[in-house]
């Protein structure tokens, strides 16, 4: 068995409406990050890697198993749609219960499942309440407990911080990031870009059905040459460092920061930007404090890559 | 063939049969009791409240027995076979996946480690023993209500005459009505977004099915019961529109025919639901 989520030349059509296209990659365990606007296909990519909807075309597979066997492949995979619906007067528990019979487990073993989960995602007393008192944040929270009451080794989040206050907003990205240090395949879509990028070890980005950029968020960031890059330089002397830099001819834009102590640069050339950087450092007429990229989040690849076809969703 | 044969074997049966009964048990808790069927309650129940009120109405002559007799035969041949289990049947299959698809609740099965085939077999036990449940306690309690106002004369008639071999044999049909209709609403209610329509199409042939072509009568659940009535009511004037008179059959036959029929259609549901897609914006 190997570890992979593989997608090769994926596509699906719904009758003549493209759902994705030619869709390959191949998804190392981690945090994924599923970037895209409104009707991009992201839902779609995580209904085919579940079995919600079939491939018309192309092959993938999940730790080398399809969702055609079911017997073993939902053992190992979790899948927190966006669907906010439930089976009627179901409490918490109940909810989780049938959830984890239905795996041909003890009800001992079920149940210590359960509190377990409902632990992980701290709700508390409000399990024993039936789903239809719950707040949206509650009913966002009982289905990532169920999704991930089993253990699965994969598990597939669809706008999982939707209806999260703050707070419960950190403790499942916290949760998110224990799970992928446990070796976990973590897939995620949402729109709060800033908060995901901080645990993301990759992104997709998707448009149109089609993938426009994969893998490491710093890999994906350099691969777009045809928009400068932007570097935060924290130092005593902000406008001397910009007038420096410009000299060097590598810079296109300089901004000072807003508390005076460091300047934002733009450039072209990144490697030859930080050399320049280093000669200027070793002259030390500039005192340099801190040197990072300010424009290799998911958010700022979005806005470069996708962003004039409409927000990330 | 042998390979064949070992990977069937091969196969978690008891995984398999474990995840049917907790099925059974999940639907039946979430289902069996619900103010929403309360038509199919109603659909159930509406003999026996009359049966009720003409058994605290009325006095019971012994002569009469024969005649309430063939009265509960053509409650069960033209009311039940026709009319009450067939819609009651349409309502609590119709909703095991078409309903789950509307309430867009369905995910969670189809996410679940189990066989797709074991899901929907689940499923239609669930219902089987729903309807099965309710349409046979309504039947029984039918046949209490009819003989209990003869006194003795009813109670000869039932434990020493053919009173209880009747009641077997309409608690059979009421079994394979269930088993029937309900393997062909599921079937539609997984083919259609609103089986209604096809229901009555359903409804339409089984009314004319007797006059058919020998072949094409096998086609059909109430041709099917019909040979295994312990009664045979003739219909007169409405009611000859609900009487199905088709080539005589053995009974064994008829039971035999239309659990291959069941088969057929539930052998084609998990066909179905093998390849079902979930598109909760189209329903």
């Amino acid at each position: 068995m190997n570890d992979r989520i593989l997608f090769d030349d994926v596509s699906k059509f719904y009758g003549e409406v493209l759902g994705v296209n030619k869709v390959s990659f191949s998804l190392p365990p981690g945090i994924t990050t599923l970037v895209g606007p409104n009707g991009s296909g992201k839902t779609t990519l995580m209904n085919l890697m579940t079995g919600l909807v079939r491939p018309s075309g192309g092959h993938l597979s999940v730790l080398g198993l399809t969702p055609a066997d079911a017997d073993r492949f939902f053992r190992m995979v979790g899948y927190c749609t966006q669907f906010d619906s439930f089976p009627r007067r179901l409490t918490g528990w109940d909810f989780l219960l049938d959830s984890l019979m239905l795996h041909g487990m003890s009800e001992g073993d079920a149940f210590r499942l359960a509190h377990e989960a409902v632990d992980r995602v701290r709700l508390g007393e409000a399990a024993s309440r039936r789903i239809e008192s719950y707040s949206k944040g509650m009913r966002q929270k009982i289905r990532l407990a169920q999704a991930i009451a089993h253990h699965p080794r994969v598990l597939v989040l669809d706008e999982p911080l939707n209806g999260l206050d703050p707070i419960a907003r950190a403790e499942s990205l916290a949760l998110f990031q224990e799970l992928s240090r446990q070796g976990m395949h973590l897939v995620i879509s949402s729109h709060i870009l800033d908060e995901v990028d901080r645990i993301s070890d990759r992104v997709i980005l998707i448009t149109g059905g089609y993938i426009v950029a994969e893998g490491d968020i710093h890999q994906v960031r350099r691969e777009v040459r045809d928009k400068p890059m932007q570097v935060l330089i924290r130092c005593d002397q902000p406008e001397l460092l910009a007038s420096r830099v410009f000299v060097s001819n590598h810079c296109v834009e300089a901004r000072l920061h807003q508390d005076g102590r460091g300047v934002f640069l733009r450039t072209a050339d990144i490697d030859q930007f930080y050399r320049i950087l280093n000669e200027i450092a070793v002259e030390g007429l500039v005192k340099i404090e801190a040197v990072a990229p300010a424009d290799d989040d998911t958010s700022a690849i979005y806005q470069y890559l996708i962003g004039s076809e409409g927000g990330p969703s | 063939m042998n390979q064949t044969l070992r990977t069937v074997l091969d196969l978690p049966w008891g995984l398999y049969w474990l995840q049917t009964r907790r099925l059974v048990r999940i639907e039946l808790r979430r289902n069996l009791l619900s103010w929403r069927a309360w038509w199919i309650y109603f659909l159930a129940f509406v003999p026996t409240v009359i049966i009720l009120v003409h058994l605290l109405k009325e006095s019971h002559p012994a002569f009469a027995l024969t005649e309430d007799s063939n009265v509960l035969a053509g409650i069960v041949q033209f009311y039940y076979i026709r009319l009450g289990i067939f819609f009651g049947c349409l309502g609590i299959f119709s909703r095991l996946i078409r309903g789950e698809m509307i309430e867009r609740s369905v995910h969670y099965y189809l996410l679940a480690p189990i066989r797709r085939e074991i899901l929907l077999l689940g499923k239609f036990a669930a219902g089987s023993i729903s309807a099965v449940m309710l349409f046979g306690t309504a039947i029984i309690a039918d046949y209490a209500f009819i003989y209990a106002g003869f006194g003795a004369a009813g109670q000869d008639y039932v434990f020493n005459g053919p009173g209880l071999g009747q009641l077997e044999a309409y608690l059979g049909i009421t079994v394979l009505g269930c088993l029937g209709y309900g393997a062909v609403f599921l079937l539609l209610s997984m083919m259609f977004r609103n089986p209604t329509p096809a229901a009555m199409l359903v409804l339409g042939w089984e009314v004319i099915n007797p006059v058919m072509p020998s072949v094409l009568q096998k086609i059909s659940v109430a041709s099917y019961l019909r040979h295994l009535m312990p009664l045979s009511v003739p219909g007169d004037g409405i009611f000859a529109l609900l009487t199905v008179q088709t080539e005589a059959v053995p009974a064994w036959v008829a039971t035999l025919g239309l659990m291959a029929l069941i088969v057929v259609v539930l052998a084609y549901s998990c066909f179905r639901i093998r390849r079902l897609e979930l598109r909760y914006t189209t329903e």
